[in-house]
């Protein structure tokens, strides 16, 4: 008999928390330090979601997308989690950028980048404070028409290279792109550029490590193995969920699962009114990625003055269109030293990663796409050799990720990487008021992207879980 | 409680919330955002701890009445008259 992953889970709970990225764990435990009970339900066997790592054969750890979080993360972790965890979150120094228009190090922050912008660009430094300000005052009810690009030419008007710079590090951060709403861009930047990127010392395993010690203290039921495979409603209401055959109710039901696949699969068209479907239908996934994964010999430490964090490409300009196509132009790097696992083995690890669409992998017959893999890593191999020079007699194991990996370990619909478009805000918020009790907390509309976002919405969701559930309670 | 008392618990809740802030120079009739550095997740971490405290319900729609003390304290007034000060 196959093991029961939800053995002594109980029949019925204030709140069910369907997948366990950031926002599904940060929602789980805000409800259960509240006095909820809640159970998180996770289908992978490994709480994370994208923020999730692998072991390879030689003590090496790679780690998914942990280099490069905002400042706000330590605020963020000593609130809705402890202070162990936000003390860990250190800075990283070496953000490079290597292209055909410059080659620059930065510490990534307001003042570095204005620096850069007035003396070495060249730009006034009047526009570089309004451009700043600007980017700042921007909310989320602002105007939604004006694209990024139309921004940048208000204030860089004909400068490809300043585009490139701002631009950049943002399309690798949440995979936005120049046609994106400015809002998007402004909320983003100003979030990542006043303070630096972060990283977490310990890794990815001891980041989930420690949430989930913490998730248990405050008496949160955690399951992993445990696929949900439908969202029960009746009479425009959440019921239950049916997760590996067994039905359990809930008062209240977050998915932290993909919003398309949510609305569509798990509770189903018909439960919702028809404009609401048709809003859904038309929330555009954002893309996925391919990464490349190498790890360095056990006794070879990379030169710390490779830096941290390196953007290259080697196409002229910077555009959308060739930074999604198969024919890579850029590559961003996370140079991981020992200094990430001080408690580890000293590994050194490289993974490089190039946004990517679903449909140019999803459909190749199995030979191609092992051939095109392999491709990959070569290719990747060549390109590094620049920065880590003989690259290819130095590493000890090398493997690709492409969409459908990421499609196959989280099952986001297009193996999205980023959740969806701007969109996917509004539907996401929606839910509750087409069937009471439902929530949906994750990767959407670009804002409440990336670690910070996700565990910010997940707050945010709770917040209106447990308002609900108190509402429920005096009616 | 009173509004005296009001203030005091808000007060009290900020302390959490902005631990690095000197709150004994604030005016009340200023907004909290020029006087603190306050993100929109502070604003909503006060709601969250008014519910945790005292069961208060604030709807979204009510948060910009978070801005000032003194809108704050007019806004919870009637919300928290029948509330005991512990």
């Amino acid at each position: 008999m196959p093991r029961d992953f939800l053995k002594g889970a109980r029949d019925r709970y204030d709140v069910v928390v369907i997948g366990a990225g950031l926002a599904g764990l940060t929602a789980a435990n805000t409800l259960g330090r509240a006095g909820r009970s809640v159970l998180l339900l996770e289908q992978h066997y490994k709480l994370g979601g994208m923020a999730t790592w692998f072991k390879r054969p030689g003590g090496h750890i790679f780690d998914i997308s942990l280099h490069g979080f905002p400042y706000g993360m330590v605020k963020s972790c000593r609130r809705y989690w402890t202070a162990e965890i936000a003390d860990s979150i250190v800075q990283l120094k070496g953000i490079r950028f290597d292209n055909p228009m410059f080659s620059l190090t930065t510490t990534f922050n307001r003042e570095d980048f204005s620096k850069l912008l007035i003396e070495r660009f060249q730009i006034q430094p009047q526009v570089v404070n309004e451009f700043f300000d600007a980017a700042r005052g921007m909310n989320f009810y602002d105007d939604q028409q004006a694209t990024t690009r139309e921004l940048f030419d208000r204030f860089f008007p004909g400068r490809e290279d300043v585009i490139r710079l701002l631009m950049e590090p943002i399309t690798y951060a949440n995979g936005s792109t120049l046609e994106d709403p400015a809002i998007s861009y402004g909320i983003v930047f100003s979030n990542f550029m006043s303070k630096g990127v972060f990283t977490f010392q310990g890794g990815t395993d001891r980041l989930i490590q420690l949430m989930e010690a913490e998730l248990r203290r405050n008496g949160v039921d955690v399951r992993i193995n445990a696929n949900v495979e439908r969202i029960d409603c009746t009479g425009g209401r959440v019921r239950s969920v049916t997760v590996n055959g067994r039905t359990i109710e809930a008062g209240a039901v977050l998915s932290n699962a993909n919003l398309k696949h949510t609305i569509f699969s798990l509770v189903g068209e018909q439960h919702f009114d028809r404009s609401f479907v048709d809003d859904a239908r038309a929330v555009r996934l954002n893309n996925s990625s391919t990464q490349v994964y190498m790890a360095l010999k056990a006794d070879d430490l990379l030169d710390e003055s490779t830096g941290d964090l390196l953007f290259s490409s080697t196409a002229p300009v910077f555009r959308t269109e060739l930074l999604l196509s198969r024919n890579i132009t850029s590559r961003t790097y996370s140079f991981y030293y020992p200094r990430t696992r001080p408690q580890g083995r000293p590994r050194c690890l490289i993974v490089s990663s190039t946004n990517a669409r679903y449909e140019d992998w999803a459909h190749l017959p199995e030979e191609e796409y092992q051939a095109s893999k392999r491709d990959l890593c070569e290719t990747t191999l060549d390109a590094l050799d620049k920065y880590v020079p003989n690259v290819r007699q130095r590493v000890d194991h090398v493997e690709a990720s492409t969409p459908r990996t990421f499609q196959h370990y989280t099952q986001h619909l297009a193996g999205a990487s980023f959740g969806t478009k701007f969109e996917g805000l509004a539907v996401s918020r929606a839910i509750p008021q087409q069937i009471q009790g439902l929530y949906h907390a994750g990767s959407v509309g670009i804002i409440m992207s990336g670690w910070l976002g996700a565990m910010n919405y997940g707050v945010i969701v709770a917040n209106e879980v447990d308002n609900g559930l108190m509402k429920l309670s005096t009616d | 409680m009173t509004r005296d008392q009001i203030r005091d618990e808000v007060l009290d809740i900020l302390r959490d919330i902005a631990p690095d802030e000197d709150l004994s120079q604030l005016k009340d009739d200023q907004s909290f955002r020029e006087q603190l550095e306050l993100d929109s997740m502070d604003f909503l971490d006060i709601v969250m701890e008014l519910r945790k405290r005292h069961r208060i319900q604030i709807p979204e729609d009510d948060y910009m009445n978070l801005r000032s003390m003194d809108s704050t304290v007019a806004y919870l007034e009637p919300l928290m008259k029948d509330i005991e000060k512990v």
